[in-house]
C-alpha cells in the first residue's frame, strides 16, 4: 500500500508537481494535518485558522481534485489549526464550495471533538483524568473556564468514517499519526511499522534533505517495512535525514504515545535503498491497556496592548537592568493612579536577555523594549500600554547627569498595538476511556458535499 | 573554548517545542569523532543544564541517538507557550544560551589530534 503525505501542514503549501508525481504512482488516500499546537492557545482559544483562506481554498482545490480523479479518500486531520467543531464545520463549507464549483458529489465525513463541558467535569470529578508531564494546575473550573477544549483522536474515528465510504473525511483535533495510521492499519499492516511510518509521514516532506519548503512524501507500506520518498527530484531522504526528524519537536525520540498504545523506535532500522530512499524496519508497538485521549484547553485570560521601542545609548544600554527597573516601578505606579483593576505587566528587553529571560553579562549594541499588559477589559488594556509607553518613552537614564527627558525609538505613529484576546493552555492530560465510549466521544457526521 | 570550536563540532543545535509545557533542545554533533569526544562534557550533563536554564534537575530529560550521533535535552517550560508573559512562542531560540556554555568549554583540547577542517 502506497499513500500519500500531502504536506506538513494544510494551508502551507506543496509543490503541484510533487501532488502529480505522487498520483502517477498510484496512492491508497491523501492525508494532510492542519493543526498544531505550537503558534500557541490564541487558535484553540478563538477557533481562527492559522493560514488565509484563499491559501486553504488552493491546497484543498488541488487534493481534491487529485483525490476523486483516483477516487481515493482524502483525510484532513485538525481542522483550522486548534481543531475546534466550528473549524471542522468551515472546512466542510470549503469543500462544499469546491465541489460545487466544480460540479462534484463528494461523500463527506466530519469528526468533532470538542467533548461536552458536563461529560468532562464528570470525568474529572470520577478521576479518569490524569496530568502528563510539566501540566498547568488544574481543578473543576478548568472544565467550565471559557474558550475551548478538545480531545485527540486517534485512528479509530477515521476508520468509521472511511468505513463509511467517506471520500472526504475532516477531523477536528487528531492525533498527526493517526491521519496516517487509520487506513494502513484496517488493512492489517503490523502496528509497530504503521506507527512508525505515520510519525514520520506527518510533516509531509520535513525528513527529507534540501528542501525548499512545505511539500508531499510518499510512503510505501510493505509486509516487514515501509519505504520513505520524497517527489520533488532535488530533495532526498537519507537514513541520517529520516532519523533526525525523529528528533523534531518530541521530547522523547524513540516513544510515540497513541490513545491505543506506545510505538518504540529504539530498535527500529534505517537504510539507504538508492540514493534518495530509506526503508525502515523494525520497532516495536505495545497496545496501552487502558485507552488515552489527550485533552487539550485554551482559556482567554484578558485583551492586550503592546508596544516596542529601542534604546541605542550606550549609557543606557551599560545599566540596562538598572533602568528597566526604575522604569517598572514608575510604570506600575502610573497604572495605579489611573486604574484599579488586576492587569499583568510584562516589560522585556530584546537583544538584551528577553529572548530566553536569564541573565547575560554582555552590553548589547541595542536593544529592544517590548511592553506587553494584559487587563480583562480591552478599553483598560489598551489605556494601560498607552499610559507605559508615555513612561517608558521618556525614562531618564542614570548616566546623564543633566537627563530629565530621553526617549526611545519607536517605528510606528500611533505605537500601541490592541492585539486582541489573548488564552493560555489550561491542559496537558490525558482522558482514560473505555474502548466502547471512543464512537460517543467522537461522533463521525456523513453528509454530500457539492453539486444536489 | 570559542564559538568557532562549537560550529566546527556540530552540525546544527536547535531548539523547539514539543508541546507547550516543553522545550527540547538537538544537537547534532559533527561526526562520530566528535559525538564521542563530546558526548560527556560535563556543560552536557543534567545538572549543568538546569543550573543554565533555572530548572529542577529531575525535570531534565536527556536522550541519546547515537546511530546519527545526535543528543537530545528536554526540559520543562517557565512560561508555557503563548501565554502572556512568553518570550519565544515556539521555542525556537532557546538554545543560544547552550552554545554560550559550549563555547566556554574547552571542546579543541578534547579534540586534540583530530584534523580540523
Amino acid at each position: 500500500m502506497r499513500y500519500l503525505a500531502l504536506t506538513g501542514n494544510l494551508g502551507a503549501g506543496f509543490l503541484e508537481a510533487s501532488l502529480a508525481a505522487a498520483m502517477a504512482r498510484g496512492v491508497a488516500f491523501i492525508g494532510a494535518d492542519a493543526g498544531s499546537t505550537d503558534g500557541g492557545p490564541h487558535y484553540l482559544g478563538t477557533g481562527s485558522w492559522i493560514w488565509a483562506r484563499d491559501a486553504y481554498l488552493r491546497d484543498l482545490r488541488l487534493a481534491l481534485s487529485a483525490a476523486r480523479d483516483a477516487e481515493i479518500p482524502l483525510i484532513v486531520g485538525s481542522c483550522g489549526g486548534g481543531g475546534n467543531d466550528s473549524c471542522v464545520d468551515d472546512f466542510a463549507g470549503l469543500v462544499d464550495e469546491i465541489a460545487g464549483k466544480m460540479g462534484w458529489r463528494l461523500n463527506l465525513a466530519t469528526i468533532h471533538t470538542e467533548p461536552s463541558r458536563d461529560y468532562l467535569t464528570e470525568r474529572f470529578e470520577a478521576g479518569a483524568i490524569r496530568p502528563l508531564e510539566n501540566p498547568p494546575p488544574v481543578d473543576k473550573g478548568t472544565f467550565e473556564a471559557p474558550g475551548h477544549i478538545v480531545a485527540m483522536a486517534g485512528a479509530e474515528p477515521i476508520q468509521t468514517a472511511l468505513e463509511g465510504g467517506a471520500d472526504v473525511v475532516l477531523v477536528g483535533r487528531c492525533a498527526d499519526a493517526a491521519i496516517y495510521a487509520a487506513m494502513p492499519l484496517m488493512h492489517g499492516f503490523d502496528p509497530a511499522l504503521v506507527w512508525n511510518a505515520a510519525k514520520l509521514m506527518e510533516c509531509g516532506a520535513a525528513p527529507a534533505e534540501n528542501r525548499r519548503g512545505q511539500d508531499c512524501l510518499l510512503c510505501t507500506m510493505e509486509e516487514d517495512g515501509f519505504v520513505l520518498e520524497p517527489l520533488d527530484p532535488t530533495t532526498r531522504c537519507t537514513p541520517r535525514s529520516v532519523v533526525a526528524h525523529t528528533m523534531y519537536e518530541t521530547a522523547d525520540p524513540f516513544a510515540l504515545v497513541m490513545p491505543s498504545g506506545v510505538m518504540d523506535s529504539r530498535e527500529a532500522v534505517y537504510e539507504a535503498v538508492d540514493e534518495r530512499r530509506v526503508r525502515v524496519s523494525g520497532g516495536r508497538f505495545e497496545p496501552a491497556e487502558t485507552y488515552t485521549v489527550k485533552l487539550e484547553g485554551a482559556t482567554p485570560v484578558g485583551h492586550q496592548s503592546s508596544f516596542w521601542g529601542s534604546v541605542r545609548d550606550p549609557a543606557i544600554l551599560t545599566d540596562l537592568d538598572g533602568w528597566l527597573e526604575g522604569m517598572r516601578a514608575r510604570v506600575v505606579e502610573r497604572l495605579t493612579d489611573v486604574y484599579d483593576v488586576p492587569y499583568q505587566l510584562d516589560l522585556r528587553a530584546y537583544g538584551a536577555d528577553g529572548t530566553v529571560g536569564l541573565d547575560t553579562e554582555r552590553v548589547p549594541h541595542e536593544a529592544v523594549i517590548v511592553c506587553d499588559v494584559v487587563a480583562k477589559d480591552a478599553a483598560v488594556a489598551a489605556g494601560m500600554a498607552r499610559a507605559a509607553y508615555h513612561v517608558v518613552l521618556h525614562w531618564p537614564a542614570k548616566a546623564w547627569a543633566g537627563a530629565s527627558i530621553t526617549g526611545i525609538a519607536h517605528p510606528y505613529s500611533a505605537p500601541v498595538v490592541d492585539r486582541g484576546p489573548v488564552h493560555r493552555f489550561t491542559l496537558n492530560h490525558v482522558l482514560e476511556l473505555e474502548r466502547e465510549e471512543i464512537a460517543r466521544l467522537f461522533p463521525v457526521s456523513t453528509r454530500v458535499a457539492g453539486a444536489s | 573554548m570559542s564559538l568557532d570550536d562549537v560550529v566546527r563540532s556540530f552540525r546544527l543545535i536547535r531548539s523547539k517545542n514539543a508541546g507547550p509545557f516543553t522545550i527540547t533542545i538537538d544537537l547534532f554533533f559533527e561526526d562520530r569523532t566528535a559525538y564521542q569526544a563530546l558526548r560527556s562534557l560535563s556543560e552536557l550533563s543534567a545538572e549543568a543544564i538546569a543550573e543554565l536554564y533555572r530548572v529542577d534537575v529531575e525535570a531534565v530529560e536527556i536522550h541519546e541517538v547515537p546511530s546519527i550521533d545526535a543528543l537530545k535535552i528536554s526540559l520543562p517550560r517557565r512560561v508555557p507557550g503563548g501565554t502572556p508573559g512568553d518570550t519565544d512562542v515556539t521555542g525556537g531560540q532557546q538554545y543560544g544560551p547552550l552554545v554560550e556554555s559550549l563555547a566556554r568549554a574547552d571542546l579543541a583540547g578534547r579534540l586534540s589530534g583530530r584534523p580540523r577542517g
